[in-house]
């Protein structure tokens, strides 16, 4: 077994290896990305290789191919690095030329004024694990990759954690009882991640590890990126294959020069703050060399991962019963919002939204809902959102309350001390669903940074887009968001559209109420309700010059009737609701059956709002 | 080594600078140690003014004494060359040191080559090709020829520009006394394309050669002058100005100039360049220079032979200032979706503290790279190279923004195939068309306003009357778009705001007047006041465009009084006084009180703003809901195919935003349009007649702040065009946009007439001769009923009721009486009116 993984266990010797025989042409490097690219492209390769999302960082071998699934949350300055340099040995005189690509550190004496040295240049990317990931897309993921990558025998870590472990000690001998306690337990149990636990438990009070959302775990990583990395963005979801550094002596380094910069004033170009985060200790921000780097369209393991145009085989697998599943899924949305079908249907086409496209300003396609009406004391929002949580991929759930919207940090920052972005929660990889719950707000003082977090929401639901703040001027980032807001009456944000519940079932205990709705759905329902989801929101979509004419003269013909009803942003809205209506029933393009639903699900909704106020009118 | 040894592009940083090192010691300190570098310069600089006095004590004062701290410190200024001290040069220091280490092993690759020059020998620096006579030879023919013609740069001011340019700037420094030439770049390269390249590729080895060659010159010319210490030269602009991201390991070493924004600034570092030890037996003094940033401190006294007797004082080193500064990429170089870069600058000497956070500055410097500290204990180095720039010259390219005009920063530099491609465009006959519809395509139809919006990005031509006292006149138009909540204002600001390179957005609920202005704060770790700027006096040449501009508090739309027709913000806070500038233009959206616009109530009525800030408008738009079935046709397709076309169709249909953009900025930046004979004599009329229109009514329905605005419209429609001319066809134009404006805004819905003191005066003629009339018919009421003191507040208001032919309401009754008693006529106490 292990033979065959050598390229997994130890890719750098192949790199040495292909370097080796390029005698300095430079197109070693090509075959080097190359020869990995086939590699992991055979039958599967890529479950083979241990994921740092699911196996604890001491259980991996250092240089060795790993993957990461994560979310660039910050792009350091690029940094020139010896690519090829000479070392001389001082003992035999030997002179050595050597590749210092995908490595931190050079072995042996470099001698610095050798010709051969090439200056090479790389990226760094300080990468997180995707923001708000649902623990069930965390565990599928990790199901399908033990099921490979947990060849690695148990035992090869042993001697690893015995190599290692001078510098671990001095972390852990804090809390050597967990510690011993945490070896001892059977792997199994470790799926559920606790082993993060110890490591984040004290990092945070050391290292700030600049997770976007409060309560996140997981491991943080620096991506070294060697080419092309003017094509990666800021909150791109990555799949990153990488040689993982870890090698303690990067931290020493570290600690070596904070002593040196102590005594020579001179020499600091970087504040003991920068250092912090640009040179952390690997064993907490371990270093990955990219060799390889998928970019992930949506982060739902249950499908494939790859281009959308595969998508379309997928989803046609389920496609078949794409009718029963969505009806399936509306039934169980209708209990979960207590026998509101209306709201279920709208939720449906909520989850199901995504910004396609941006024309100049207007982003295209988004559909932020606003459910009205929920019971403001009851804990009704959480189980929804525990719902939603079940359905999505990634989700957040922000609770408004007037702390929170006070103190919170929601729009990423550029701290120029540490030189790095710090994030804030608004800061959420593509297609996450974010979960505003307005009921918990209360009469209050909102002061000067609770009005900066309403506005930065505003703009995030009506532009799609937050404007990071770089003290001396912001900048814009659009992303794709799909806002969901509870609230009591109408919310005080905007919103695309907003249904009042209605509940027809009045349970007396609620809370077992909606976990008997939840137990009675089996777990293999829940996968193909986010495969319905996940799928239906790739999907392509167009429209034929006949129904363009037919939704035109619809639109003079309501217009004629009642100028007032019928706006040009009623129209917006109404092309959406067309738009999504149909995608959810899996159809490619609008019908005029497909037109008339829209239609008749905005005048129920419309009726029903404007019921809602008359109520409320009546009120003194 | 013969002739020219080539440089391999690629090769390490490290190689170039101390090729020739032995060790493997890391970062040599910038030094110069004097007699090292003195005997270097003989072998270096075979000129014929290399005299040198004296073996192994330095002459202090010898020119050839590149980089002696102590020469500055000693002597007063003496005036001729041999006179006037040496300053070193930091910037370029830091590798001067290497080529003398191993001069005394081996001399001949240190310094110079041979190679086969006719007679005798030529000589170049090591690892260059470049010859110490002939650069200098070459640099002071530059210096004495080189003519600009057609410089527009500020710092040419006052010169003659058909004179040698550099010999004036040599004149000057004899007069002001400051020894810095700044030389700009492609000066040279347009001089000798050959020099600028070794400028370029070896600044470290050539600038040193510049400063030579001028001070010779400038100690011929004028022999008497005296310095503080010799000429430095400074080049700026290299034509490889690039931005942050396109630095890459070949600029290592290498002059370069990049642009960028700074975002910190360290204290300041003392850096110690020559040592001074005491020994405490025999008090005999000694000087230690700094070698790679270490001091071998002497272990025995040469004096009184005690070993370990030398003591450091520290107050007889020499030291030199020198700051870390960080800069980052300016915002509009950046691609979208990335975070920006930084970079670190070292500034030495005078070039300490030149700068703030927060500047936009220009840099020239060389690019340096240096392996990270080796760990002593370990063979291990982190593979990773340390960068920075050492500066050589700062611009600051904002500077001038908050004292006068600055076209030439705004200048951005465009192709000739792009100005071409302009020019293509403004040259059709529709361009106004079709720039218009270019904007905001998103938004459908209201031709008028987008037109509108389009002449203010455009702006008028500003002019200066200063002199005459009579200060600028506004050359920025304004815009107030009102209307139904959701006819897609905000989503036009927000498109503009996106168009404008410096545009602001702000909401009138969240802005403050602080917010809007400038405000002071104390940095709270120097304890140095600082003045935060506004969004108003950041969109300075911009356009802020404020939404909910009814929303907005009282006081802070009282600041905008001053910032739209004088286009200054004055501050006096915390002993700040100031007026900054802010020529902004301001486009605001404002929303019907009654949330739904009332067809019969004026505009000021509906957004119930003051009078006095809607008349510094230049046009009110009204974005209404228009009703009629071939817009809904036409609005409903375009929504539909904005849905779903594709994005080529779309490009097709419209000009992209980047053409907008390039055409805008081209258009702000070089065309000055000024009023024809023709278009004033138009502009008149048109003036005439809209004060007729208003005197047949026996009202006025027409300011000269009207006319300025039509000036300012025409002037904008002629900048549209391309053209240096305001002519007859601008004026039409503005005539007819300014009146759809006011057609919309200031109709009477009394009368049905366009009415401008709705607009000047808040209130209708009509209306104001409505309240007179009912005032004066209270008045006859009360003469008629005779002598009565006191009258009951409801019985006089039932008689007028009653006597009145018109429905009068309380509101009229209570003006009526208000303007009596502003008469004297009556005072009115609670619920009785009493005659006086």
């Amino acid at each position: 077994m292990p033979t065959v993984h050598d390229w997994i266990n130890n890719p750098l010797a192949v790199v040495d290896g292909l370097f080796a025989q390029s005698n300095s042409s430079p197109d070693w490097e090509k075959k080097v990305v190359e020869y990995f690219k086939e590699k992991l492209k055979l039958n599967d390769a890529h479950t083979w290789v241990p994921s740092l999302n699911d196996v604890p960082l001491y259980y991996l071998k250092p240089n060795s191919l790993v993957k990461f699934r994560c979310m660039v949350q910050d792009m350091f300055d690029p940094e020139f690095f010896m690519g090829v340099y000479e070392t001389n040995d001082l003992t035999s005189n030997s002179k050595q030329v050597k590749c210092g690509k995908y490595k931190d550190i050079t072995v042996g004496g470099v001698d610095f004024n050798s010709r051969n040295t090439v200056t090479s240049e790389r990226q760094t990317f300080y990468c997180v694990p995707i923001p708000g990931e649902s623990q069930w897309a965390k565990e599928i993921s990790f199901i399908w990759c033990t099921s490979q990558a947990r060849v690695v025998p148990s035992t090869s870590y042993v001697p690893n954690r015995h190599k290692r472990s001078y510098e671990e000690d001095d972390e852990m001998d804090t809390q050597p009882q967990h510690d011993v306690d945490m070896w001892g337990r059977p792997k199994r149990q470790e799926t559920e991640a606790p082993s993060h636990d110890s490591s984040s438990a004290h990092c945070t009070s050391s290292l700030d590890l600049n997770f976007p959302l409060p309560g996140e775990k997981g491991p943080a990583c620096l991506v070294k990126v060697y080419e092309d990395w003017d094509g990666f963005k800021l909150n791109d979801m990555l799949e990153v294959f990488g040689i993982l550094s870890v090698d303690p002596a990067l931290s020493v380094i570290a600690d070596e020069r904070e002593a040196s910069s102590l005594l020579d004033p001179t020499e600091v170009t970087e504040t003991v703050e920068e250092q912090r985060v640009h040179s952390p200790p690997p064993s907490l921000v371990p270093r990955l060399h990219m060799l390889y780097a998928q970019p992930l369209v949506h982060n739902n393991p249950l499908l494939p991962s790859s281009a959308p145009e595969n998508n379309g085989d997928h989803l046609s697998s389920v496609l078949g019963e794409l009718a029963s599943v969505r009806a399936e899924l509306h039934t169980y949305l209708t209990h979960v919002l207590m026998g509101d079908s209306l709201a279920a249907e709208y939720l449906i086409l909520h989850l199901i939204s995504n910004v396609y496209s941006r024309r100049d300003v207007l982003p295209l396609g988004k559909f932020t809902l606003n459910l009205s009406g929920c019971p403001h004391s009851s804990p009704y929002t959480e189980h929804l959102y525990k719902v939603i949580q079940q359905l999505v991929p990634s989700s957040y759930r922000l609770c408004m309350s007037l702390h929170n919207m006070n103190n919170q940090r929601m729009v990423p920052r550029k701290d120029y001390t540490a030189n790095r972005l710090v994030s804030g929660t608004l800061q959420l990889a593509n297609n996450t669903s974010l979960f505003l719950d307005e009921t918990q707000l209360e009469q209050g003082q909102l002061d000067a940074t609770g009005v900066r977090n309403i506005t930065a929401l505003g703009n995030l639901i009506s532009w799609q887009k937050v404007d990071y703040d770089f003290n001396y001027h912001q900048m814009e980032f659009p992303c794709n968001i799909n806002v969901l807001i509870t609230s009591e009456g109408r919310s005080l944000l905007p919103s695309d559209s907003q249904v009042n519940l209605r509940p027809t079932l009045n349970p007396p205990n609620l809370e077992e109420y909606l976990s008997a709705v939840q137990v009675a759905q089996v777990p293999s329902q829940f996968n193909k309700y986010r495969i319905y989801l996940s799928g239906a929101r790739a999907l392509n979509y167009t429209i034929s010059d006949e129904i363009t004419k037919a939704v035109e003269e619809d639109f003079v013909e309501m217009r004629k009737d009642d100028p007032q009803s019928m706006s040009a942003e009623d129209l917006h809205r109404l092309l959406v609701v067309a738009r999504l209506l149909s995608l959810s029933h899996g159809q490619n393009t609008l019908s005029r059956d497909g037109w008339m639903k829209a239609k008749q699900l905005e005048a129920l909704r419309i009726s029903r709002t404007q019921q809602q106020k008359s109520l409320s009118g009546n009120e003194p | 080594m013969t002739s020219t040894a080539s440089e391999d592009p690629l090769s390490p940083p490290s190689q170039r600078s101390r090729a020739h090192d032995t060790s493997t010691e890391l970062q040599p300190m910038p030094t110069s140690p004097a007699m090292d570098t003195a005997a270097q310069d003989v072998s270096l600089f075979s000129s014929p003014m290399a005299p040198r006095s004296g073996t192994s004590e330095v002459d202090a004062s010898s020119p050839l004494m590149y980089g002696t701290p102590s020469s500055r410190v000693e002597g007063t200024p003496r005036s001729g060359i041999r006179g006037t001290p040496a300053r070193q040069r930091a910037d370029l220091g830091s590798v001067r040191k290497a080529p003398q280490v191993d001069m005394h092993s081996e001399p001949v690759s240190e310094s110079c080559c041979h190679s086969e020059q006719g007679a005798g020998q030529r000589l170049v620096i090591w690892g260059t090709d470049v010859n110490v006579g002939t650069c200098k030879e070459k640099f002071q023919r530059f210096l004495q020829q080189f003519t600009a013609p057609n410089s527009r740069e500020e710092e040419n001011a006052g010169l003659d520009l058909n004179e040698p340019l550099y010999m004036q700037k040599l004149d000057e420094i004899s007069v002001v006394g400051e020894p810095v030439l700044n030389v700009n770049c492609s000066h040279i390269q347009t001089f000798d394309a050959d020099l600028y390249r070794q400028l370029i590729c070896y600044p470290q080895e050539v600038i040193p050669t510049f400063d030579m060659a001028v001070n010779e010159l400038f100690f011929d010319r004028l022999p008497d002058s005296v310095l503080e210490h010799q000429i430095q030269v400074r080049p700026y602009s290299a034509l490889k100005t690039r931005n942050m991201r396109a630095l890459n390991p070949e600029d290592i070493d290498q002059l370069i100039t990049i642009s960028g924004m700074v975002i910190r600034t360290s204290q300041l570092i003392p850096e110690m360049q020559e040592a001074f030890f005491r020994c405490q037996v025999c008090v005999f003094n000694t000087r230690v220079e700094v070698d790679r940033g270490r001091i071998a401190e002497p272990a025995v006294c040469r004096n009184c032979n005690t070993t370990h007797s030398m003591a450091l004082v520290h107050n007889r080193s020499a030291f030199s200032d020198k700051q870390m500064i960080k800069l980052q990429e300016s915002p509009e170089d950046m691609p979208a979706g990335q975070t920006p870069h930084t970079t670190v600058v070292y500034a030495h000497n005078d070039l300490v503290d030149k700068v703030q956070p927060g500047d936009r500055i220009n840099i020239t410097g060389i690019y340096r790279a240096a392996p990270m500290r080796l760990n002593p204990r370990q063979s291990q180095v982190k593979s990773v190279y340390k960068t920075h720039i050492d500066v050589i010259h700062f611009r600051k390219t904002d500077e001038k923004r908050l004292h006068g005009l600055d076209e030439d920063g705004e200048q951005k530099l465009f192709t000739k195939e792009r100005v071409a491609m302009l020019k293509e465009l403004a040259a059709k006959p529709d361009v106004y068309e079709r720039l218009s519809s270019a904007l905001a395509p998103s938004i459908y139809e209201h031709e008028d306003i987008k037109k509108g919006i389009l002449l203010q990005l455009f702006g008028g031509t500003r002019k200066d009357f200063t002199q005459t006292g009579r200060g600028n006149f506004r050359a920025e138009i304004n815009i107030l778009l009102c209307g139904d909540p959701g006819t897609s204002k905000s989503q036009l600001l927000q498109y503009v705001y996106n168009l404008v390179p410096r545009g602001q957005y702000t909401s009138g609920k969240g802005s403050s007047a602080v917010g809007l202005t400038a405000y002071v704060m104390k940095d709270p770790e120097t304890r140095q006041l600082v003045l935060q700027t506004g969004a108003l006096v950041l969109s300075d040449n911009g356009i802020c465009c404020i939404d909910e501009f009814d929303k907005m508090s009282d006081n802070t739309r009282s600041v905008l009084h001053e910032v739209m027709e004088q286009q200054t913000l004055s501050i006096a806070k915390a002993g700040i006084i100031c007026q900054l500038n802010a020529r902004t233009s301001v486009l605001a959206a404002a929303n019907p009180v009654e949330s739904q616009w009332n067809p019969k109530k004026t505009t000021i009525e509906n957004i119930q703003l003051p009078h006095t800030l809607l008349s510094r408008f230049d046009l009110i738009f009204l974005m209404l809901d228009p009703q009629d079935e071939a817009y809904d046709r036409r609005l409903a397709h375009h929504l539909v195919a904005l849905y779903y076309q594709s994005e080529e169709q779309i490009e097709e249909e419209h000009l992209d935003m980047a053409v907008l953009k390039d055409y805008i900025a081209f258009a702000r930046t070089s065309v000055h349009p000024r009023l024809s004979e023709e278009a004033s004599q138009a502009l008149i009329e048109a003036y005439v007649d809209m004060r007729k229109i208003g005197s047949g009514r026996g009202m006025v329905s027409a300011y000269p702040r009207q006319l300025e605005s039509l000036i300012r419209l025409a002037e904008a429609h002629a900048k549209v065009r391309f053209s240096s001319k305001v002519e007859s066809i601008d004026v039409e134009e503005a005539k007819r946009l300014h009146r759809e404006a006011l057609k919309q805004s200031a109709t009477d819905p009394r009368t049905g007439f366009v009415d401008i003191s709705i607009l000047t005066t808040g209130m209708s003629a009509t209306a104001r001769k409505r309240k007179e009339e009912v005032a004066q018919a209270l008045k006859k009421l009360i003469q008629s009923k005779g002598k009565t003191p006191a009258m009951k507040y409801q019985q006089l208001f039932d008689d007028l009721r009653g006597q009145s032919e018109a429905a009068i309401t309380k509101d009229m009754f209570d003006e009526a009486l208000r303007a009596l008693a502003d008469e004297d006529y009556l005072t009115v106490t609670g619920k009785t009116v009493r005659l006086l």
